[in-house]
């Protein structure tokens, strides 16, 4: 779909309420947009948190991170995000912007894929042993300020957790479960690339309440479009008023702002085929020897999600359990086979991190597993990208090492 | 002499071999019986004939003190015993034993290197016959060393 | 909030528990344990499907299913004590507890393989993996064409399974070749590797389904040498080995190029591999 098309269906979902999704899937009636203040987000927040654990962006060491909020104080007003290559700096803005930057290094993967996770315990008895999954206090999560990047990925989590013949409970339940609010992006970071990746920087769907910040001299508010009927019938219980064609406009001018200001960009024709028919391409080599194989990059992407499992016991053996953690292919130990590791050198690990994120997740998942953050590049300790590298590759193709796709 | 052509004929080594080279070949052939744990040949001795197994298994051995033989192989029906006649100094380098009753012709290696230098179409031929057999047999002998079986 | 799938009920990382009923030592390193469940009946499975065996306290291992179609109430896992997994579970006791998840994977074709030849090539503990499927033909024996098992391993004493595939050889309507790599003059048997026993047996290479087990280097040379005899790479069936952990596809540890081998194996077609398997550290 061109942009121009996008902008123009944007606007029927405004004024006209849609009933299918540019996928065709059916979407719940959206009401007309609305808008509301400062006043009116923190009512959002507030009524929120009756029955949710709220999530939004906060600084704290020097970095915009995902934490519990209850006020709109908590949230980086007047901050924003210089990032590039294996750069990252909080900086002062000019307002008093609360959604004035990209993204940070934590995603909203560590909720809903949680970092450390007990899947069972086990316990000694007279007749062996038994086993419990742990009892479930479940946290509903209420989501504040979900970028169009991260929308995707979770839609890519999705994929890869639900969509298949056997679930992850645990992420189902709090993925049903999680109420999001979407910031349509202001302000692209320099390492952000979502219109290549066609993730972005507009939230089209998968969100219960959508946001535009309308931020200028003269006004502070949010133009809030509904995505769900749970949204819609959130929305109806704040302070707001209906919105008309300035503030529609507005909105539009801010996404198509960010739209040009991508940082990066990346040639996604024939990526597929490109780095699977390179599997031996001299600059796996090149792109090793600037590589720590540290794992950054897996653990800030928001679709990576590899785990492993530790198996722990008790001093006594009495009891025992199974912890899933998060875990990398830049690692050694990841592809370990009785005696030693199939990807024995950094080239390898890196090619496999690339080759899956943007090829062999089509063949798996229907979808590329990358939406276009630039956390990867940002948070390399090295300043390698993503998109450096697919370039560097589709400008010297080599027809050896075909890689056959199933 | 006919019975030898048709031995040879229908040999798995002369297969879709032409007529004339066949019967020249069996020019240089004869019926061999090993009993079991009869010696084709040993290593060291000059190897002047080649075996074609028609029936019966033959093993290679290399004798090493203070142990059994070790078997580097074994071969069956259908399969040819024996390389050295076809290079100097034309010695045999591994022992070969009749694991059971063997039936086999034998190619003079003399009479036949005679042949094929007097007729390079015959050598040629021969030579497109050996060669496949010596490179798998190689590759076989590159995977046995390599002990994939074994735990590391 | 977004309409999601529902997702299956039960959880698919809890391991159910079993017991040990049988252990039978195999060779020095190797143990066949037969397992039942602590309560209820245990799953049905296909033959090359695997289980998730966990040992107490020291974790878990992928061991594919061997049984030889007598453990109608159980299930049957042939162990090799190489880590501290398998070597915990190796040395379990009669009505010892091990928890057990699947089975997982994909199966050898044995229903698809009716009406053709089928060759059935092990290496090493390979035969193990292959045990139900010949199980499944010889039980089925008249829907087959020719059949024809061909082992190898290292040495005369590695033979797994001796006295079954003593058995199976006194058949007279199957074709049952022995190798190993390394023998001295007591073995009368084949010395030399698998693929080399490809040209004893006979088949018919076009209608022929090859079912193929062993270190991936013996399944690759095999493959080939299948290949060279006539037989189609979509007709050569393989199961690989890789590094799994979850089992259903969820932690990505057994990638191999695009598949994951818990669920896209780890019994694939070779055509589908062809390319990978000789690509380095994939």
């Amino acid at each position: 779909m061109s942009e121009d098309c996008r902008n123009r269906a944007m606007s029927q979902n405004v004024s006209e309420p849609a009933t299918t999704s540019s996928d065709g899937t059916a979407l719940p009636v959206r009401a007309a947009a609305a808008v509301i203040s400062r006043d009116g987000l923190q009512a959002l927040i507030d009524a929120l948190a009756a029955d949710h654990c709220v999530l939004g962006p906060t600084v704290r060491d020097g970095a915009i991170v995902y934490d519990e909020i209850a006020k709109l104080s908590q949230l980086p007003a007047g901050w924003t995000d210089n990032q590039d290559a294996g750069r990252y700096r909080l900086e002062r803005r000019a307002d008093d912007a609360l959604f004035g930057f990209a993204v940070g290094p934590e995603s909203w993967k560590r909720f809903l894929h949680p970092p450390v996770e007990t899947l069972w315990t086990a316990r000694r008895d007279n007749d062996g042993f038994s086993i419990e999954a742990p009892s479930v206090t479940r946290r509903k999560f209420a989501f504040i300020g979900v970028r169009a990047c991260e929308i995707h990925a979770m839609a890519i989590q999705d994929k890869v957790f639900l969509a298949g013949a056997y679930a992850d409970p645990g992420y189902g339940s709090r993925r049903r479960d999680a109420f999001i609010v979407a910031v349509n992006c202001a302000e692209a970071g320099g390492t952000c690339f979502c219109v290549s990746m066609g993730t972005g920087p507009q939230a089209e769907s998968g969100f219960d309440l959508a946001l535009t910040e309308l931020h200028d001299g003269s006004r502070h508010d949010f133009l809030v479009e509904v995505g769900s009927d749970e949204g819609a019938s959130l929305l109806s219980r704040l302070p707001q008023r209906r919105a008309d064609d300035a503030d529609l406009e507005a909105a539009a001018a801010v996404i198509a702002q960010t739209r040009s200001q991508m940082g990066r960009t990346l040639d996604t024709d024939g990526i597929k085929d490109l780095l699977q028919t390179n599997a031996n391409h001299p600059r796996w080599d090149d792109v090793a020897a600037r590589c720590l194989t540290c794992g950054n990059c897996t653990m800030v992407c928001p679709t990576c999600f590899c785990t492993t499992v530790e198996d722990h016991s008790d001093l006594a053996g009495a009891t025992a359990e199974r912890v899933r953690k998060w875990d990398s292919c830049f690692t050694l130990d990841f592809s370990y086979l009785h005696g030693g590791s199939v990807r024995q050198s950094g080239s390898a690990r890196y090619r496999q991190w690339i080759t899956h994120k943007l090829a062999s997740w089509i063949d798996q998942f229907g979808t590329s597993g990358c939406v276009g953050c630039g956390r990867c590049i940002t948070w390399c300790p090295v300043g390698i990208d993503i998109t450096e590298e697919a370039a560097a590759i589709r400008a010297h193709p080599t027809s050896g090492g075909q890689h056959g796709g199933t | 002499m006919a019975g030898l052509e048709h031995i040879l004929r229908e040999h798995a080594f002369f297969a879709a071999c032409p007529e004339d080279q066949i019967a020249l070949v069996a020019g240089c052939a004869r019926n061999h019986r090993f009993d079991p744990g009869q010696y084709l040949f040993r290593e060291g001795d000059p190897a002047n004939e080649f075996f074609l197994i028609r029936h019966g298994k033959v093993a290679l051995e290399i004798a090493a003190p203070a142990q059994s033989p070790i078997v580097i192989s074994t071969l069956g029906e259908g399969e040819i015993v024996g390389a050295s006649w076809l290079l100097p100094p034309y010695r045999w380098t591994s022992d070969a034993r009749a694991v059971e009753l063997v039936r086999a012709v034998g190619i003079d290696a003399a009479c036949l290197r005679g042949k094929c230098e007097a007729d390079h179409h015959l050598g040629y031929e021969m030579m497109k016959r050996f060669a496949p057999i010596l490179v798998k047999r190689l590759n076989a002998t590159r995977l046995q060393i390599l002990n994939v079986y074994g735990k590391r | 909030m977004p309409l999601l799938t529902a997702a299956a009920q039960i959880d698919p990382f809890v391991p159910q528990l079993y017991k040990v009923a049988h252990v039978r030592r195999e060779l020095s390193d190797v143990v066949t344990l037969e397992i039942k469940p602590s309560q209820g009946s245990r799953p049905s499975y296909a033959p090359g499907q695997f289980n998730m065996l966990y040992a107490f306290g020291i974790g878990e291992i992928a061991i594919s299913i061997s049984g030889d179609g007598t453990d109608s109430t159980g299930f049957v896992h042939t162990v090799r004590d190489v880590g501290a997994v398998s070597r915990a579970i190796a040395a379990l006791d009669i009505g010892a507890t091990l928890g057990v998840r699947g089975p997982f994977g994909t199966e050898w074709p044995v229903t698809a393989a009716e009406g053709s030849d089928i060759l059935i090539i092990a290496g090493g503990l390979g035969l193990a993996p292959l045990r139900p499927a010949i199980t499944h033909v010889l039980a089925n024996r008249a829907r087959y064409g020719r059949v024809a098992i061909l082992f190898g391993c290292r040495h005369p004493e590695d033979i797994l399974f001796h006295d079954q595939l003593a058995a199976w050889r006194g058949r007279l309507d199957i074709a049952v070749e022995v190798t190993v790599d390394h023998a001295d003059s007591n073995w009368h048997g084949h010395v030399g590797v698998v693929p080399a026993l490809i040209p004893r047996v006979s088949f018919s290479p076009h209608d022929t389904v090859a079912l193929v087990c062993g270190p991936e280097i013996m399944m690759r040379f095999t493959a080939n040498a299948l290949r060279d005899a006539g037989v189609a790479s979509n007709q050569i069936y393989l199961s690989m080995e890789r590094n799994m952990k979850c089992a259903i596809g969820l932690c990505g540890h057994c990638q191999f190029g695009p598949t994951f081998v818990c669920k896209d194996g780890p019994v694939m077609r070779f055509d589908r591999i062809e390319r990978l398997l000789t690509l380095r550290e994939i």
